[in-house]
């Protein structure tokens, strides 16, 4: 469920994008995907694929780009990707702190047939 | 043709989101977004805070997948409860929020608390036209959630702990939930309280006041500088 109306959007918005530019499909949709949201890349693909159905997005490829979740180190300035629960710097054991990186979740580009 | 749209997913509802937060926040109403999972004490926790908030008004929104069993809980106690009933979504989106407030008289000045639907993914990914979020999580959960579920915990700006009293009996370890709360939410500070018996509320209630008068200071320090 966590995907429907993600999907829902990502549709709406290519597809409102295509009418504009009076193309006649969506032939790709490219997302970037934070690792921390969640979202799941076979969920993504079945739920836009269901909603595109009957809309200019109907068969449009979908390109799913992860970005891992990065923790900086308050100690030694070094950003790095988290271990299973441990959020502690491999570099000096000290504990860092969620950066922005990981939570993305837009729609990078299309492209339009 | 490639067409280069860097534009976030829920970019439509967030909008709407700001609309929304805009036209609370012109009336003094101060809106809180209550995230939690699935019988973490979300709504025993709004219960002990609107005795605590009172005499100011104070309105609730309820988010359910199914059933009004909360909303009717509430308004049994003289609380003003509405119901917002997904349906099987997983979470509220600023449209709900906009088409309820419609149906809702709310006072100037007064309270607004949403209870998310309890889960503590989604709902982290909207906004909804909330002044803040706050993570309500229980010890009968298991102190793994904020490394589990981090987005609910960093978007939040405090957590509250809930059913302390169980904490031995479940095993729950307080330094590792603190320590990955530390790591997710630096400046969220955290607040035991008891849903029963309403201990440790005071201060929540006391922090949600210096909130709201923060924010009510800086409204009117922005509106002075357009002045």
């Amino acid at each position: 469920m966590h995907e429907a109306s993600a999907a829902e959007a990502i549709v709406k918005m290519t597809s409102a994008e295509a009418m504009a530019r009076k193309a006649g499909r969506v032939s790709r949709i490219s997302l970037v995907v934070g690792e921390a949201t969640g979202y799941m890349r076979e969920s993504l693909e079945f739920y836009v694929a269901a909603s595109a159905k009957g809309t200019v997005a109907e068969g449009a490829a979908l390109d799913v780009r992860y970005v891992k979740p990065l923790l900086s180190c308050p100690a030694c300035g070094i950003e790095f990707e988290r271990l299973r629960f441990s959020f502690d710097c491999p570099a000096c054991g000290t504990q860092g702190i969620m950066t922005k990186a990981g939570s993305e979740f837009y729609i990078d580009f299309i492209e339009l047939a | 043709m490639r067409v280069e749209l860097k534009r976030a997913v829920y970019e439509e509802n967030d909008a709407l989101a700001g609309e929304i937060n805009r036209g609370l926040r012109e009336r003094g109403i101060f809106t809180v977004n209550v995230l939690g999972s699935p019988g973490a004490g979300k709504t025993s926790l709004i219960t002990r805070l609107a005795e605590r908030l009172a005499p100011d008004a104070l309105s609730v929104i309820e988010g359910d997948v199914a059933s009004d069993i909360d909303t009717r809980a509430l308004r049994a106690l003289g609380i003003d409860a509405f119901q917002i009933e997904t349906g099987g979504d997983c979470h509220l989106n600023a449209p709900m929020i906009k088409a309820i407030l419609g149906r809702m008289r709310l006072s100037d000045g007064s309270w607004l608390f949403i209870e998310n639907i309890g889960n503590l993914i989604c709902p982290a990914e909207f906004v909804i036209g909330e002044d803040l979020k706050i993570v309500v999580a229980s010890a009968a959960e298991g102190s793994d959630k904020p490394y589990k579920y981090p987005t609910a915990f960093s978007r939040s700006a405090a957590c509250v702990l809930t059913k302390g009293d169980l904490a031995q009996a479940v095993g729950f370890d307080e330094g590792f939930f603190m320590a990955g709360l530390a790591s997710v939410a630096p400046n969220a500070p955290v607040f035991p309280v008891n849903g029963r018996t309403g201990a440790g509320a005071d201060a929540l209630a006391l922090w949600l006041r210096e909130a709201r008068d923060a924010l009510t200071a800086r409204s009117a320090a922005a509106d002075h500088g357009r002045a």
